[in-house]
C-alpha cells in the first residue's frame, strides 16, 4: 500500500467535489419545469447526448470560440483546460500501466512520481516521461499569461480583465500554485533520484546540484496536495464553479432548455456557467465608448450568484446583444437581464456557510408588484377591412420622412392596405417590457391585438423592429408579421414595385432589435442591393453596432448615448459613403444628428428609386393578365 | 395700488404649507437631469399618450416640482414609456427614467419608505 499522509488534503477536495457536483447536479435537475425535465431525458437518450460530448470536447476543453475571436486569450484557456486534462488523462494511464496495479485511486496518478520515483529512467518510460512534461510545460506556458494578464491585460489582447472578490483570489492564488508546486516537487523528485524529462529533469539535477533535493521535494508535495485541495474545496463558492456547471449547461441546452421569460434552474446553470473571461466587457459599448465599466453581463452574473443587489447593473443596459454574441459559452445574457429587470431590487443577504455552498436563488425571486390598471382610458377603435395593414410605430411618427415613403410604396404596389396608426398609434408594448413591467405592457399588447383582429388582414407591415420584435413574440396573432424591409423585398420579387438603380454607395446598420434580437439580416442588405451599392462596414450583421438610442437604457445620459452615436457613426462611415442606411426610426434619429453623412431609413431609398407607374394603368393590366390566364384554363 | 383688472386665480395658489417635495428630490437624486427641465412642453406636445388623453408630462413634471403629488400620483401610470419625449427633449432629460423613478417613489412612499 502506498501511502503518505501529505495526500489527504488532495482526496479531501476530491471527494468532497465529486458528491458537491452529484448533488447539485440533482438539485438543478429537481428544479426544472415538467416540460424541462422531460426535454432532458428525450435528450440524454438522443442526438443531443453526442453533440453535447462534441461541444464539451470543442469548447470547454479546446475554447475553440474563445480561440477564434482571440488567440492568446484562447490559448490560455485551452492550455489550462485541455492541458490539465490530458494530465489526468495521460497520468490515470501512465498510473495504470507502470504503477504497481491496476485501477489505482486517483491520487496514485496524480502523486505518481513521489511513489515512483526511480520510474523513467530510459526506453518507452523515458519517452512517457517526455509526454508529462510537455504536457506540464503547455500547462505552464498558459499559467504565465494568465499571471501576467491579472496585472496586465493586453497581454492576452484584452483591454480590461474582470475584478475578482476576495473568495476569488484565494481560489485563484490556489489553481496558480497547483502546477509550479508540481513542477518544483517533480524536479526536486526527479533531481534526487537523477530521473525526469527535458523540463523536470533539467530543473531538477539543476537544483540538486546545489540544493539537498529529497529534503526539499516533500514540503512541495505538501503544496501541491494543499492546493489542489483549497481548489476543489473552495470551488462552488468562486467563479471556477463553471468548470462543472458549464458541461450541465451544454446539455441541457442541446436537449433543447432555453431561459424563457422567468428565472429558473436553466438561469440559475447559466449565471454558474460564466468564468468571469471578460470578453463582454470588450464588446460592450457602454465600455468602450461611454466609459461605463461596471455593468457588463459578467458582472451582472458575478452579482445575482453572490445574490446582491443589482438593480442598477440590469437597468443599465442598451440591451444590444452584442455580448449574448461575443459569450464564448454561449449564455443568453441579455434575456437573464430581461429576468432581472422584472424581479425588485434583492435584499443585500448574508448567507451562512451551508447557504453559500447550496444557494436558494428562487427564495428571493418576487415578481414587481402591480400597480392598478392604468391603460383604461384607450379608445375602442374599428379599423377598416384591408389586406395589408401598416403599423407605423411611435418612432415612425418622430421621423415622419419613413412613413411617407412607406405610404408612397404601398400606393405604387397597388396592394389594399390600411395604415393603421396613421392619426397616431398606441405604443406596442416592448418599452414597458424592456423596462420590466410586463403585466402593464399585456394590457397593451390586447388592445392592438383587437385593432389587427377587427381589421381582418393577412399581413402586418411594421416600420420599427421594436415592434417587430414584440409582435412577433409576444402577440398572439394570426396574421404574417413583416419588417417593412422584407415587406419591399417581397414587393420586388413578385414585381409589384420597379426600381431605378441610384448611383451612391451605401453603408448599412444593422438595427439590433432587427439583426441580432430577431434574426432578419439579409432582406434588408438585398433589398439596398437592388437600388444601390452597398459597402462592407466591419460592423456587419451580428457583429453591428448600437446606435446608443436604445430605449433598453433608461440610465445613461443624453451626453453618453451622443458619445455611443458619434462613435458608432465615425466607424460606419469610415468610407464616406452617400447614405448611412437603417431599418430603424430610432437609430436615424439618433444617428442623424451624430453625422455629417446622410442618414436614411431603407424604406425612404426605396421611394427615391421608385418608378412611379400610372395606377390606373398598372391594375388594369394586371387584371387584364389575370383575363388572360383565365381564358387559357 | 394701480389695479389691472385681473387678479391670481384662487387655483393657481401655491400652497407650501401642505406641499412635499420629497417626490421631486428623490427623482433628481437619482435623474439630475430631472433639474434642467425648463417645462418647454415637447415632451407633451409629442406624446403618444397624449394624442388620446389630457396627459401631460410637462405638466406632471411642474406639479411634482411643486409638491403636489396628489394629482401626479395616478395620472403618471397613464404613460406607455414609448420614449417618444426623450428624442424630442431639447434639453436631453432622461424623461423615461423620470417617469419610472417617479413611479417606484409613489410606490415606495406607501411603503413609508421616503
Amino acid at each position: 500500500m502506498q501511502f503518505d499522509p501529505f495526500i489527504i488534503p488532495f482526496n479531501i477536495g476530491l471527494y468532497f467535489i465529486l458528491i458537491y457536483a452529484v448533488a447539485r447536479s440533482i438539485i438543478w435537475f429537481r428544479a426544472l419545469s415538467r416540460p424541462d425535465k422531460l426535454r432532458l431525458q428525450r435528450g440524454f437518450f438522443g442526438r443531443a447526448f453526442g453533440q453535447s460530448i462534441k461541444e464539451i470536447f470543442l469548447e470547454s476543453l479546446i475554447h475553440r470560440k474563445i480561440l477564434k475571436t482571440n488567440f492568446r486569450l484562447g490559448y490560455m484557456h485551452m492550455s489550462l483546460a485541455f492541458g490539465w486534462f490530458l494530465l489526468i488523462l495521460f497520468g490515470t494511464i501512465e498510473a495504470d500501466v507502470f504503477g504497481e496495479s491496476h485501477l489505482n485511486s486517483p491520487y496514485k496518478a496524480i502523486f505518481f512520481k513521489f511513489f515512483n520515483p526511480v520510474h523513467g529512467r530510459m526506453g518507452i518510460e523515458a519517452a512517457y516521461g517526455f509526454l508529462m512534461d510537455f504536457i506540464l510545460a503547455f500547462i505552464l506556458s498558459g499559467l504565465i499569461l494568465a499571471v501576467i494578464k491579472r496585472f496586465w491585460s493586453p497581454v492576452v489582447g484584452m483591454k480590461r480583465t474582470t475584478k475578482l472578490k476576495p473568495l476569488d483570489k484565494v481560489a485563484l492564488t490556489s489553481l496558480w500554485l497547483i502546477f509550479p508546486s508540481r513542477l518544483l516537487a517533480e524536479s526536486f523528485t526527479s533531481g534526487a533520484y537523477g530521473t525526469g524529462s527535458f523540463l523536470t529533469g533539467t530543473l531538477g539535477s539543476a537544483l540538486a546540484s546545489f540544493l539537498p533535493a529529497i529534503e526539499m521535494a516533500y514540503p512541495f508535495w505538501w503544496l501541491y496536495s494543499l492546493s489542489l485541495g483549497t481548489f476543489f474545496v473552495l470551488l462552488p463558492l468562486t467563479r471556477y464553479m463553471h468548470i462543472p456547471t458549464e458541461l450541465f449547461l451544454i446539455f441541457a441546452r442541446n436537449s433543447g432548455i432555453r431561459t424563457g421569460d422567468q428565472p429558473g434552474a436553466f438561469q440559475e446553470m447559466q449565471i454558474y456557467s460564466c468564468s468571469s473571461c471578460g470578453i463582454c466587457i470588450d464588446a460592450c459599448q457602454l465600455n468602450f465608448s461611454a466609459g461605463i465599466i461596471n455593468i457588463q453581463s459578467a458582472y451582472l452574473l458575478k452579482g445575482l450568484r453572490n445574490e446582491t443587489d443589482v438593480s442598477n447593473i440590469a437597468d443599465n443596459c442598451l440591451m444590444c446583444g452584442r455580448c449574448d454574441q461575443k459569450c464564448p459559452v454561449g449564455i443568453e445574457l441579455t434575456p437573464i437581464r430581461m429576468n432581472a429587470r422584472r424581479i425588485t431590487e434583492t435584499p443585500v443577504s448574508n448567507p451562512g456557510l451551508l447557504k453559500r455552498y447550496f444557494p436558494d436563488h428562487s427564495f428571493n425571486i418576487r415578481s414587481k408588484p402591480a400597480t392598478s390598471p392604468s391603460y383604461n382610458w384607450l379608445p375602442e377603435t374599428d379599423p377598416a377591412k384591408a389586406d395589408v395593414i401598416y403599423f407605423a410605430g411611435c418612432m415612425t411618427h418622430l421621423t415622419p420622412a419613413i412613413k411617407i415613403a412607406m405610404k408612397k410604396i404601398l400606393e405604387a404596389s397597388g396592394v389594399n392596405y390600411n395604415f393603421i396608426d396613421e392619426d397616431g398609434g398606441v405604443c406596442c408594448g416592448r418599452p414597458l417590457m424592456l423596462a420590466g413591467q410586463d403585466r402593464e405592457a399585456r394590457e397593451l399588447i390586447n388592445y392592438n391585438s383587437r385593432a389587427i383582429w377587427k381589421s381582418g388582414a393577412k399581413i402586418l407591415v411594421t416600420s420599427c423592429p421594436i415592434c417587430y420584435k414584440v409582435f412577433r413574440e409576444s402577440y398572439y396573432l394570426d396574421v404574417e408579421i413583416l419588417h417593412h424591409t422584407q415587406f419591399i423585398r417581397r414587393l420586388i420579387l413578385e414585381g409589384s414595385i420597379k426600381l431605378n438603380f441610384l448611383r451612391k454607395t451605401i453603408a448599412y446598420h444593422t438595427p439590433c432589435e432587427l439583426g441580432r434580437r430577431s434574426g432578419v439580416y439579409d432582406d434588408p442588405k438585398r433589398v439596398l442591393m437592388h437600388v444601390a451599392r452597398l459597402l462592407k462596414t466591419g460592423f456587419d450583421d451580428e457583429n453591428s453596432l448600437c446606435c446608443g438610442g436604445s430605449l433598453g437604457n433608461t440610465r445613461i445620459s443624453y451626453q453618453q448615448k451622443n458619445k455611443i452615436a458619434s462613435d458608432a457613426a465615425a466607424e460606419l462611415t469610415k468610407d464616406n459613403p452617400d447614405i448611412l442606411a437603417t431599418a430603424c426610426p430610432l437609430c436615424k434619429k439618433t444617428f442623424a444628428g451624430a453625422t455629417e453623412t446622410k442618414v436614411a431609413d431603407i424604406a425612404e431609398i426605396v421611394a427615391e428609386a421608385l418608378v412611379i407607374q400610372d395606377p390606373v394603368k398598372n391594375t388594369s393590366e394586371k387584371k387584364l393578365s389575370r383575363l388572360k390566364a383565365t381564358a387559357i384554363i | 395700488m394701480e389695479k389691472f383688472g385681473f387678479s391670481i386665480l384662487k387655483a393657481r395658489h401655491i400652497n407650501y404649507d401642505s406641499n412635499d417635495k420629497s417626490i421631486a428630490e428623490y427623482i433628481s437624486e437619482r435623474e439630475p437631469s430631472f433639474r434642467i427641465c425648463i417645462e418647454c412642453g415637447c415632451c407633451t406636445a409629442t406624446c403618444t399618450t397624449g394624442n388620446f388623453t389630457r396627459f401631460s408630462l410637462r405638466e406632471l413634471q411642474i406639479l411634482l416640482k411643486r409638491g403636489e403629488n396628489e394629482s401626479v400620483r395616478e395620472v403618471i401610470n397613464k404613460c406607455m414609456l414609448c420614449g417618444k419625449c426623450t428624442l424630442a427633449c431639447p434639453r436631453g432629460v432622461n424623461t423615461r427614467n423620470v417617469i419610472l423613478l417617479a413611479r417606484e417613489a409613489f410606490q415606495k412612499r406607501l411603503k413609508n419608505a421616503v
